[in-house]
């Protein structure tokens, strides 16, 4: 079933058409790649489907509700993560925190509660520190759980990101480049965990890369953009041999 | 009591003193949650400050209002001003949201320049001094020790987390908005607060006594100690209570000095004396040199 | 009678707008909100009034004079307070430093001349004429003159100058402006020296207008001049023209036939509303947040 749908979403920034008519169903459970070339609309998608913005035109639906002017901190309590393509972590936070803030969305102790430290506010804060320790270990940033998220290493800050977007329980997780500027090595970690979180959280993963190794070793289906409008879509192999594609963005080398 | 007691060791001019520096704890507190904390510039934490301090004078003056429930209603009438003008306004962005400020602050200040009942341009006068020492410390401890409570938990993580990326803090479920009100109507409150615990403690309050330079004042303690940082606020709000004093610095020099600290904090050390600093940061430094 | 209000809001809401200018330019290059502007401007009529009484200029070369002073005030403002700050530090870090600026040059003035308003010496000639029922003074007409010819010559410069069309490149793309070769310091520069040349010269003719000068005058008119500039949309010049009119003459009805009392609060009262309302003022774009 689809858990995600995009209905001719079009979005207009003054003059310029960043998004024209795109419309998409994702499955649940599948993890699928939206590629482009740079300035495609990719990030702009995301930031519609995050409610950072509200398209000009089309309609959004997650889970069969229409979250199309919903506003992001709703979207995410709904059970939609993201990670940024310039990574957002919150520097001066430890690294165990910004875990934490995740959860944010997810648990209810009130305002009074947590202020004269009541036992119903200790009792979440024990299963919010539970929950961030697991995600840690999850993406191995256990040991460092106290530095500043700011001090970590390119790489850990991605993973850490990813720490945060899980401890929001989502059903439904983008993930904006996340192997911009990482090695082979670490791309190759980064699949791993990419895999491991979909079984274990049973996630459906939305994912937009440049690098075309990962999105084609990793994805069940790929949608492309080109100049804010789909020019394709279907599995690696079908996409990977689509004339339009191929003369858009992958260059002449098939 | 205490005060008597303290009295014996202490000269009545040392004590005077702890008591402003007490208020001024939490002036600073106040506004460190709503800049420091959530990162949202207020400039006119001084007009919240004289709600509180008008309201509980007047009920003690005009109603017979015993001190202790008088002071409550000013922190609350602060408390409520707080949250009006939050709801509009901490939509703005950072820049347009000081300015705002600014102008509330004003706003706040002509209209108590107008007002019969508070007295108008000469204030009220005849106040019961009913702030002694004890109140004002007992008051201040139980505060620092619910702020640091506040700051542990998840609320003061989604307070910190808007003022590091208020985007990032939208997309993790963060109700931004409600969190950046929140800081800004306790912030208000305890100006409030500190506002009738001056005017009961001064016997005399005017217009003039909340006007701009006093919320620059505060600013700049707690920007001096440590933006975010509650061992910060009350090392700014200690150290600019008692320098002037001790240097008898002329009031038109301090405010000098105040514009240029702001501007020099800003380019060497944007976090003040205790910012971002932890007590872990420190341990580690110390094992870091055994090693 | 009310083209004389009128007359009257047209001349104070040209001294408006050529602050606002600043602020808008200003802001459209480094999306900074210049606090210390209003100062400037204050500088600018006490340096007038310097040259006329002292060096007994006339008043032409008094304004020349003001505009040189301001220009170079300016740029070592934006040199000293504001340049070691940009791109690496956070947009509040910016703020308080200008905060701190501010704060600095209107104490500075205050130790140099005292609080109080001193008088412009009668330097014009103030013939009245009257045209139908409506008098108008020699002062207005040379007032409004010299605005129109001053933001006239605004236009020419960003339309049809090299340095006019770098600044417009930097207001559109400043990261783009650099990797082209334009050199974004000396336009920054420039920008904050145009600025604060305008705000002089407003500030000169408000002082012989009005026939007074006094510390402070920096504060309220910097506030309202950003009203102005945010009213007009800010980052358009034209619009801080608008903006800047359009206030000074509902300020000037609104003490005609309201109250005299509340008349600063008009100016807030504008910016607040177009702020919750329609941020992005009259002539301005909506912003886009880049995420």
């Amino acid at each position: 079933m689809s858990i995600l749908k995009l209905e001719g979403i079009t979005q207009e920034f003054g003059g310029l058409r960043a998004l024209d008519t795109v419309s998409m169903e994702v499955e649940q459970g599948k993890i699928f790649g939206i590629i482009g070339p740079n300035g495609a609309g990719k990030t702009t998608l995301f930031n519609i489907i995050t409610g950072i913005y509200i398209p000009t035109e089309g309609n959004l639906f997650f889970k069969d509700g229409d979250i199309t002017s919903t506003p992001a901190y709703n979207v995410a309590r709904l059970g939609i993560g993201r990670t940024f393509q310039n990574i957002r972590l919150f520097g001066k936070l430890s690294v165990i925190d910004n875990v934490k803030v995740g959860s944010h969305g997810v648990t209810s102790s009130g305002f009074i509660s947590n202020l004269f430290a009541l036992p119903k506010a200790k009792k979440e804060e024990e299963i919010i520190t539970a929950k961030a320790l697991d995600l840690l270990e999850l993406v191995g940033l256990a040991d460092v759980k106290l530095e500043f998220a700011d001090s970590l290493a390119y790489g850990d800050q991605r993973r850490l990101e990813i720490a945060r977007a899980l401890a929001l329980e989502p059903t439904l997780l983008l993930l904006d480049e996340p192997a911009a500027g990482m090695n082979s090595a670490e791309k190759l970690d980064l699949m791993e965990l990419i895999n491991l979180i979909k079984e274990e959280y049973k996630l459906t993963i939305l994912l937009v890369e440049h690098d075309m190794d990962l999105v084609m070793n990793i994805c069940d289906l790929i949608a492309v953009l080109d100049y804010g409008k789909k020019i394709a879509e279907g599995t690696p192999q079908e996409v990977k041999s689509d004339e339009r594609v191929i003369m858009s963005y992958l260059g002449v080398q098939v | 009591m205490v005060e008597g007691f303290l009295s014996q060791f202490v000269d009545a001019y040392y004590l005077r003193i702890m008591v402003i520096i007490g208020i001024n704890i939490i002036l600073a507190l106040g506004l460190n949650l709503i800049t420091g904390v959530t990162g949202q510039l207020s400039m006119g934490h001084a007009g919240f400050m004289s709600i509180g301090a008008y309201t509980a004078a007047i009920l003690t003056l005009q109603f017979g209002l015993p001190f202790g429930p008088a002071l409550v209603a000013g922190a609350c009438m602060a408390g409520l001003f707080g949250f009006f003008i939050g709801i509009p306004t901490l939509r703005l962005e950072g820049d347009y949201l000081a300015m705002v400020t600014i102008g509330f602050g004003e706003i706040i200040r002509v209209f108590f320049l107008n007002f019969e009942l508070g007295g108008k341009a000469t204030g009220l006068y005849g106040m019961t001094k009913s702030t002694t020492f004890t109140t004002v410390w007992i008051l201040v401890i139980i505060i620092i020790f619910l702020n640091a409570k506040l700051l542990k938990s998840r609320y003061g993580r989604a307070m910190y987390a808007i003022r590091e990326d208020e985007i990032a803090a939208e997309a993790t479920g963060i109700n931004t908005t409600l969190m950046k009100v929140l800081a800004f109507t306790v912030g208000a409150f305890l100006a409030g607060l500190a506002g009738g615990l001056y005017a009961h403690y001064m016997g005399y309050i005017a217009p003039k006594d909340f006007a701009f330079m006093k919320s620059i004042e505060i600013l700049n303690m707690v920007v001096l100690g440590g933006m975010g940082s509650i061992p910060g606020s009350i090392l700014g709000a200690f150290i600019l209570t008692i320098a002037p004093e001790m240097l008898r610095i002329v009031d038109e020099y301090r405010l000098l000095f105040y514009g240029a600290l702001l501007v020099i904090l800003m380019i060497f050390r944007p976090n003040g004396l205790l910012g971002n600093v932890r007590i872990y940061d420190i341990k580690k430094r110390f094992k870091k040199k055994e090693v | 009678m009310f083209w004389e209000q009128l007359l009257n809001g047209l001349t104070l809401g040209s001294s408006y707008a050529l602050i606002a200018l600043g602020y808008t330019m200003v802001y459209g290059i480094i999306q900074l909100i210049n606090f210390a502007h209003g100062e400037i401007y204050m500088f600018g009529a006490f340096v007038g009034l310097l040259l006329v009484t002292v060096f007994g200029l006339n008043i032409v070369v008094a304004l020349i004079g003001a505009m040189i002073f301001c220009m170079l005030l300016g740029m070592l403002v934006e040199r000293i307070a504001y340049r070691p700050l940009r791109g690496k530090s956070s947009r509040l870090s910016a703020l308080i430093s200008a905060i701190g600026v501010s704060i600095f040059l209107s104490t500075l003035m205050v130790l140099i001349r005292g609080p109080n308003t001193t008088r412009y010496p009668e330097i014009i000639k103030i013939n009245t004429y009257t045209i139908g029922s409506v008098s108008v003074s020699s002062l207005q007409i040379i007032i409004l003159l010299v605005a129109t010819l001053l933001m006239v010559g605004l236009q020419v410069m960003i339309r049809k100058t090299q340095i006019g069309k770098a600044m417009r490149a930097c207001s559109q793309d400043i990261e783009a402006s650099y990797l082209m070769g334009i050199s974004v310091n000396r336009v920054i520069s420039f920008t904050f020296a145009i600025g604060s040349a305008l705000a002089a010269a407003g500030g000169v003719m408000v002082g012989v207008y009005y026939n007074a000068v006094w510390p402070y005058m920096g504060l309220m008119a910097g506030l309202k001049a950003f009203a102005a500039a945010v009213l007009g949309g800010i980052g358009s010049i034209p619009g801080a023209m608008i903006g800047g009119i359009t206030i000074g003459v509902l300020e000037i009805f609104g003490v005609a036939y309201l109250s005299s009392s509340y008349k600063d609060a008009i100016a807030f009262a504008i910016l607040i509303l177009v702020l919750i309302i329609r941020p992005q003022g009259i002539l301005g774009q909506k912003k886009i947040k880049k995420v």
